[in-house]
C-alpha cells in the first residue's frame, strides 16, 4: 500500500504517494527527476548516492523514501547557492577533482559534510573522511587537493 | 536491487512499537537505522512483509549518566558516540569502536541499537559491548527485562532477544579510574567488516599490576565472544611484554574460527593473538 510522505528537496517541499519500498535515490531519480545522483554499487559501499538528509551526509539507496518523510534532503543539485558554486564544487572544478564523474556528486557531498564538522582538515582527515566514497579514475589524489582547496576557501 | 513488497508503519511510542511486534512477530521486521537490514532486504535475504519503523519514537537517542552507569538509547548512531566529547573522557572504548565502523555515511545513519540485535559476527560493537560488560534492555509484551553482555550473543546473527522484544536502551559501567581502554581491527579492504576486532578494558591497581581485565573479540567465529583465558592470564599479574605476550597466545582458545575467502581459519586465530597483543598494549599506553 502506498504512504503519504512529503520531503523538502533542496528548499522545494514535494508530497508524493510512494511504495514504501522505494529507495529514496530512486525517489529522486524518478519520482523528481533529481538524476545528479547517482546509482552505483546498490551495496552502500561506493558512495554515489550520497546526499544530506537533515544535514547528515547518508547513502540514499539505503534508505527508504518513507524513511525520509518530514526531512530536507540536499543533492548536488542543491548545493550552489544563487548561481555560486558551493566552495567544495569550485575546488573540484579549479583543481581537477574528477575525470568521469560518476562519484562527484556523492565525492562533492561527502566532502562538504567533512568541511562542516573539520574546516581546517588534514590531508589524512580528508582521505578519512571520504573512505565512504569510492572513485576508480581518479587515484584520489586531485579529489583530495580539491576538498583542501575548497577548505581554504571558504 | 529492489526489495519484495511489505507494509510499513511509523509508531510513535514504544509501546505501540511493541505491541505492533507482538502481533506481526513471524512476519515483521523492526527498522532502525537500516543498514544491516534494507542490504540484507534489497538482495531478498530478508522479505518481511511489515515493517515497524522505530525511527520516529522520540526519545530513543541519547547518552547519560545514571549513577554509576553510562546509558545509551538503542537509536544512538555510531556517528552521535563517535563525537561525544564526554564519552571520549569517561569511556573511551565506545567513540573509539564507533569511529572504526564502516564510513561516514554508515555512521550517520546505522545505529548501536541495531547493530546489537542484527548480531553480524564480523560487526564491532559486541567486541566493544563484551569487554565493557554492558546490560541490554529489552522491552517485551511482558514489560522489561536486563539482559547482561554475555548472555545476548547465542549464535550468527541470533541474540537472546525474544521474537517480540525490541532492545530499548545499552547500560555501560562506568569505568573506573586507572582503566585502560583501546579498540583494534583489522578491516575486510572491501566492506570495512571486522576480520578481527578486539576490544580491552583493563584496570590496573596502584601496585601497576593488572586488577582485572576484559576481552571482547569478533569478527573470528560465529559471535563475539569474552576471551576469559586471555583475562585469566593477565589478572594479578604484571603488565610486562612477556606477560601480555603469553595472555595473548590464548585469544582463539576454544574458538571454531571463520574461514572465507578473504582469511582462513588459521589467519583469523593468529590475527587474533596478534592483534589482541597490540590492543592491550595500545590502551595500557594510555595509562
Amino acid at each position: 500500500m502506498k504512504k503519504a510522505i512529503s520531503i523538502n528537496v533542496n528548499g522545494t517541499p514535494h508530497n508524493t504517494e510512494v511504495e514504501p519500498r522505494m529507495l529514496l535515490v530512486h525517489y529522486l531519480r524518478d519520482a523528481l527527476a533529481l538524476t545528479g545522483t547517482h546509482v552505483g554499487c546498490e551495496t552502500s559501499l561506493c558512495g554515489a548516492c550520497t546526499v544530506l538528509m537533515d544535514g547528515q551526509a547518508v547513502k540514499s539507496c539505503t534508505i527508504f523514501a518513507v524513511q525520509a518523510d518530514g526531512s530536507q534532503v540536499t543533492t548536488i543539485e542543491g548545493l550552489a547557492q544563487n548561481g555560486e558554486l558551493h566552495p567544495v564544487q569550485e575546488g573540484f572544478w579549479e583543481r581537477h577533482g574528477l575525470q568521469c564523474g560518476y562519484c562527484t556528486p556523492g565525492m562533492i557531498i561527502a566532502a562538504a559534510q567533512i568541511l562542516e564538522r573539520n574546516p581546517n582538515p588534514s590531508q589524512e582527515e580528508i582521505r578519512h573522511g571520504l573512505e565512504g566514497n569510492l572513485c576508480r579514475c581518479t587515484g584520489y589524489q586531485h579529489i583530495v587537493e580539491a576538498v583542501e582547496y575548497a577548505a581554504k576557501k571558504s | 536491487m529492489i526489495p519484495v513488497q511489505f507494509d510499513y508503519v511509523a509508531p510513535a511510542t514504544l509501546d505501540e512499537a511493541a505491541r505492533l511486534l507482538a502481533e506481526h512477530q513471524d512476519e515483521a521486521k523492526l527498522l532502525a537505522g537500516g543498514h544491516s537490514l534494507i542490504p540484507a532486504m534489497k538482495l531478498r535475504l530478508a522479505q518481511p512483509s511489515l515493517l515497524i519503523d522505530i525511527g520516529r519514537i522520540k526519545d530513543l537517542a541519547y547518552i547519560t549518566e545514571e549513577g554509576d552507569q553510562i546509558r545509551i538509547g538503542a537509536m544512538t548512531t555510531h556517528y552521535q558516540i563517535e563525537a561525544s566529547e564526554r564519552l571520549k573522557e569517561i569511556c573511551p572504548l565506545l567513540p573509539e569502536c564507533a569511529a572504526s565502523i564502516g564510513d561516514v555515511q554508515v555512521r550517520n545513519k546505522g545505529t548501536i541499537g541495531g547493530s546489537l540485535a542484527h548480531a553480524d559476527p564480523a560487526a564491532d560493537w559486541p567486541a566493544a559491548i563484551l569487554a565493557l560488560d554492558a546490560e541490554m534492555i529489552a522491552v517485551g509484551a511482558q514489560g522489561e527485562r536486563t539482559i547482561r553482555a554475555q548472555d545476548f550473543f547465542v549464535d550468527m546473527l541470533t541474540t537472546s532477544l525474544e521474537p517480540n522484544e525490541i532492545l530499548r536502551e545499552i547500560r555501560v559501567p562506568q569505568p573506573q579510574k586507572n582503566t585502560a581502554q583501546a579498540y583494534m581491527k583489522v578491516a575486510q579492504p572491501a566492506s570495512g567488516f571486522a576480520v578481527v576486532g578486539i576490544a580491552v578494558n583493563l584496570t590496573r591497581g596502584d601496585d601497576g599490576r593488572c586488577q582485572s581485565a576484559n576481552i571482547g573479540i569478533t569478527g573470528v567465529a560465529a559471535k563475539a565472544y569474552r576471551a576469559s583465558n586471555v583475562e585469566s592470564a593477565l589478572a594479578g599479574n604484571a603488565l610486562d611484554e612477556q606477560t601480555i605476550a603469553a595472555a595473548a597466545a590464548h585469544a582463539a582458545d576454544g574458538v571454531d574460527a571463520n574461514s572465507d575467502l578473504y582469511a582462513s581459519a588459521d589467519y583469523r586465530r593468529h590475527l587474533a593473538e596478534v592483534y589482541t597483543r597490540r590492543a592491550i598494549q595500545k590502551a595500557i599506553a594510555k595509562l
